[in-house]
């Protein structure tokens, strides 16, 4: 039902645009109003080999939404195969032509003997958020474009973490953890970001298995993986952001995966030894900036709530307050994300709140007493409310604004310390 | 037109204006099919993204002060609450003052698409005025709750009386028209029927509707010369300036694609006269502008010495900069508000306009007459090939490639880089005062210039990057896809 989305987090299924955008050379083509990409896309890394305003869309007018728009939606992809040199082509449906009721797959079916490919997802924005509309296009890669593969080859791994775009960060993430993953003699696939595109999705089936880290976002994907393509998956659910959960990350790959222990113990070794040379030189100043209090607040995602709470804890040695999360996470996850954040150090427990309503979450933070300057990190919404309470704010999650995040990462033993760097640049604009 | 501010919706600018958004041919013959109304825009067979009315209509109501919009559809709809509370706030703050309007979204799911969502989006409204109290509120609908016939209307109407401010409905279905600038019109009536009240007592004060008032410090101090003040719209107006635009001298706007409903509006229905010139931009396009409002305002001597004076300080240093442009080629897509302004002024500077598009055009405005712009420049003998595109991207770049002119002069976000992927140099004309006045006019022929003179950046990325269009494409005409207009 309809509700209130007072600070918004996320935006439409077709936003799953950017998803497709995120594959080099995949372009998508919109059967939706006129306005949709321009909508959905932020400005910050769009102007790609295709950018927004590059996406053919059928821009529905009045007469479609009357007569339907399916021969429009034909005549778009036919030039569109002409005029747009792409590897991949996905439709993908808006709104408008769900309600009218176009049958979208009857006219992509049209253009099975191309010689590119041409699929489709359905992502009409009242069918979920962008976290679903992510998941609804690489279902439609699994569904519509890929063969279960006669061979397996061994070591390749999928990986699969973040969502494009939603997450800023995705550029440098999926890098760093292709770099460690293939630290452990494996081979990763990726298919997001530079140099990966239809390449790295045609490998998609001999791989031998999926690496998911992520909460919830990506499982459904999973099983229809496992049960199409008999690939089998392992579920990590924690981003691994600094040394403690890196390692822990390193380890059970490496176990599922079958690394011998001291090839895994070696690469953690030599990490963690670069990541404490760090840590041990900056220590004293975590110890004595005299602003830095030990309560802190995560208003983001499931992935970064977590991945960041866990950071915070394991690493740092700060105290969890409630964190909120804001995804509009399905009901029928809540209860197992809610038991990732009891995993802590020390048997600390996180409390969690999974809330769309930026208002309450606002008041809840005004209200709790951090005894000491609060510790924020959030979307820019948080801004505000850290201003009200005199806050340290860090803007990890969407909306990002006010400042520009191209390749760097917080993912891994590196991530980790570029977090710090984040967090202490802000906590040194003040001596008391 | 006679303007009806009984209802919540209005017509698009298709239906008032008879707009198009498919056209190639040139200047003049553009115009004289207007004047004799024979111009029938095409559509496309395929066209590429362009922009949503809602974001135009609700970015300007959602820049008056303490406000909220709510946005009623799934949550891309309302995505856009990011960005403008950003805005938003850069914008205040710069100015000094707090704004603390909301955009609050309504996340439609499937089952509002079959069972209705009024009753929720009645709650969201009386919640949103508990929470913030704001001095008003909007409320949209969207693509999906059009279609499916929810009546906004009479929620509104419904929750009117318990709510002590203005509640006003926005009618912002994206499909209804290809023509984002119908937007502006649908925030001005929303402002025009909701909030503006009838004349109590003549002020001096100026209407000036522009976008986030960049210039307010200058333009005050010019309108100082005159005995007139400024009333800046609607970035960081307040409701209660809004109730009394019916008591100002004038109208006037940075943009004619921007002010055209209002000014024409309360021209027709409080006798505020709307000052229909040439846009002041570049010196031509300042002093016509200028005169006219001395004209309307009683102070031609005062403009006169205002003009003079200015005209010592900047036309020498502006006819020294000329020189070194001269013999320039450019092409510009924009906004027809900016579009005709622009070639103008780049005819001004010397630089040779070899290819305009606009990204819709207006046959007439409000008052039945073509855009002062065009009659401008057909007047003085200025034609060049032009194209109506609503910022096709593909009819740009296949322009670009055969012109291959020195420089691309753009106006909308994500557009100019296209440009210099191809390796010609851009300017972004983002700012609406980007080119205002004489002040402007030199600063804009020095960004020119600049750019022109360092050309690294376009050429370092043309030479490393392959562009998305195919061969095929950058041989055919540009106007390829453009085919009759079934109405």
């Amino acid at each position: 039902m309809a509700k209130i989305l007072d600070k918004q987090r996320y935006k439409c299924a077709m936003s799953a645009m950017q998803t497709v955008q995120a594959i080099e050379r995949a372009i998508p083509v919109l059967h939706s109003g006129p306005g949709c990409a321009q909508k959905l896309s932020g400005s910050t890394g769009s102007s790609g080999y295709f950018s927004p305003n590059i996406y053919p869309c059928t821009s529905i007018n009045e007469r479609d939404v009357v007569f339907g728009g399916v021969k429009k939606l034909e005549s778009t992809i036919r030039h569109s195969l002409e005029v747009i040199d792409a590897d991949l082509y996905v439709v993908l449906t808006g709104c408008i032509p769900e309600i009218v009721g176009d049958n979208t797959e009857e006219v992509v079916s049209g253009f099975k003997e191309e010689e590119k490919p041409v699929i489709y997802a359905l992502t009409a924005g009242f069918k979920g958020n962008n976290y679903k509309g992510h998941e609804q296009v690489i279902d439609a890669l699994t569904e519509q474009y890929l063969e279960p593969s006669k061979i397996r080859i061994k070591g390749l791994v999928n990986i699969w973490a973040d969502v494009p775009y939603q997450d800023e960060f995705w550029h440098g993430n999926y890098k760093e953890l292709e770099r460690l993953v293939k630290k452990l003699g494996l081979t990763p696939n990726i298919i997001f970001g530079y140099n990966r595109g239809i390449e790295n999705i045609k490998k998609i089936p001999a791989a031998e298995f999926n690496l998911l880290i992520s909460p919830w976002v990506g499982l459904t994907n999973m099983k229809k993986m496992e049960q199409k393509l008999g690939i089998p998956y392992l579920h990590y659910p924690t981003l691994p952001i600094g040394a403690f959960e890196t390692s822990k990350f390193l380890r059970e790959i490496g176990t599922y995966a079958g690394v011998p222990e001291e090839k895994v113990e070696a690469v953690i070794s030599e990490e963690e030894s670069s990541y404490y040379y760090y840590i041990e030189r900056y220590a004293d100043l975590f110890l004595e900036t005299r602003v830095m209090s030990k309560q802190f607040t995560v208003v983001a995602d499931a992935q970064y709530a977590l991945g960041i709470t866990k950071f915070l804890v394991n690493d740092l040695g700060l105290f969890p307050a409630k964190q909120f999360v804001v995804d509009d996470t399905p009901r029928e996850y809540q209860e197992k994300v809610r038991s990732y954040f009891k995993d802590l150090n020390y048997i600390i427990e996180a409390e969690v709140s999974f809330d769309t309503d930026g208002f309450n979450i606002h008041n809840e933070i005004k209200a709790h007493d951090y005894h000491g300057y609060p510790l924020i990190l959030g979307g820019h919404w948080e801004k505000e409310v850290a201003k009200q309470t005199n806050a340290h704010f860090l803007n990890v999650s969407w909306p990002v604004n006010e400042r520009l995040i191209m390749n760097s990462y917080y993912a891994g033993y590196e991530g980790g310390l570029k977090l710090i760097e984040d967090i202490y640049s802000v906590a040194k604009t003040r001596f008391n | 037109m006679a303007f009806q501010l009984s209802g919540s919706n209005l017509g698009t600018r298709e239906n008032r204006l008879g707009s198009i958004t498919g056209y190639v041919g040139d200047l003049e013959d553009l115009a004289s099919q207007s004047k004799c109304g024979t111009l029938t825009g095409c559509s496309r067979c395929f066209s590429q993204s362009s922009t949503c009315l809602s974001g135009c209509a609700l970015g300007q109501l959602g820049g008056i002060r303490d406000v909220a919009i709510i946005h009623h559809g799934p949550a891309g709809c309302s995505a856009t609450a990011s960005s403008q509370y950003i805005v938003t706030n850069q914008v205040a703050a710069k100015r000094g003052v707090v704004n603390s309007s909301v955009y609050i979204g309504t996340d439609m799911d499937e089952n509002d698409t079959i069972f209705g969502s009024t009753d929720a989006l009645a709650e969201i409204i009386l919640e949103v005025n508990r929470r913030y109290h704001p001095k008003a509120i909007f409320v949209s609908s969207s693509c999906a709750t059009g279609i499916i016939g929810e009546d906004i209307d009479s929620v509104v109407d419904e929750v009117k009386e318990a709510i002590p401010v203005p509640v006003i409905a926005v009618h912002c279905e994206g499909f209804k028209s290809r023509i984002w600038a119908t937007g502006f019109d649908i925030s001005d009536h929303a402002v025009l029927s909701g909030i503006v009240e009838p004349p109590r007592k003549k002020q001096n004060t100026i209407n000036f509707k522009n976008f986030y008032e960049s210039a307010r410090n200058e333009i005050i101090e010019m309108f100082q010369n005159f005995d007139l003040e400024p009333v800046f719209l609607y970035a960081n107006a307040t409701v209660e300036e809004l109730k009394h635009l019916s008591e100002a001298v004038a109208t006037t706007c940075i943009c004619g694609t921007l002010g055209n409903y209002l000014g024409n509006g309360l021209e027709e229905v409080y006798g505020v006269p709307y000052i229909r010139t040439i846009n002041p931009l570049g010196i031509t396009g300042f002093e016509t502008w200028l005169r006219e409002i001395g004209r309307v305002a009683g102070k031609q001597p005062q403009v006169e010495r205002y003009i003079e004076e200015q005209r010592n300080i900047y036309i020498p240093q502006i006819e020294a900069v000329k020189k070194e442009l001269k013999g320039l080629k450019a092409v510009l897509g924009m906004g027809p508000g900016y579009t005709f302004e622009v070639t103008r002024v780049l005819n001004e500077l010397g630089i040779e306009v070899v290819w305009a598009l606009a990204w819709h055009y207006d046959k007439r405005y409000e008052n039945g007459e073509i855009p002062p712009a065009m009659s401008y420049l057909l007047e003085n003998d200025i034609n060049f090939e032009a194209s109506v595109a609503d910022q096709q991207n593909f009819e740009v770049m296949n322009i670009l490639n055969k012109f291959r002119p020195d420089l691309y002069l753009s106006r909308h976000p994500g557009s100019t880089v296209w440009a210099i992927k191809q390796g010609t140099p851009a300017v972004y004309v983002a700012d609406e005062y980007m080119i205002f006045g004489y002040k402007h006019t030199l600063e804009f022929a020095h960004a020119i210039l600049d750019t022109i003179r360092n050309r690294s950046f376009e050429q370092n990325l043309a030479k490393r990057v392959k562009l998305p269009y195919t061969d095929w494409w950058y041989q055919q005409e540009v106007g390829k896809f453009l085919e009759e207009a079934i109405s």
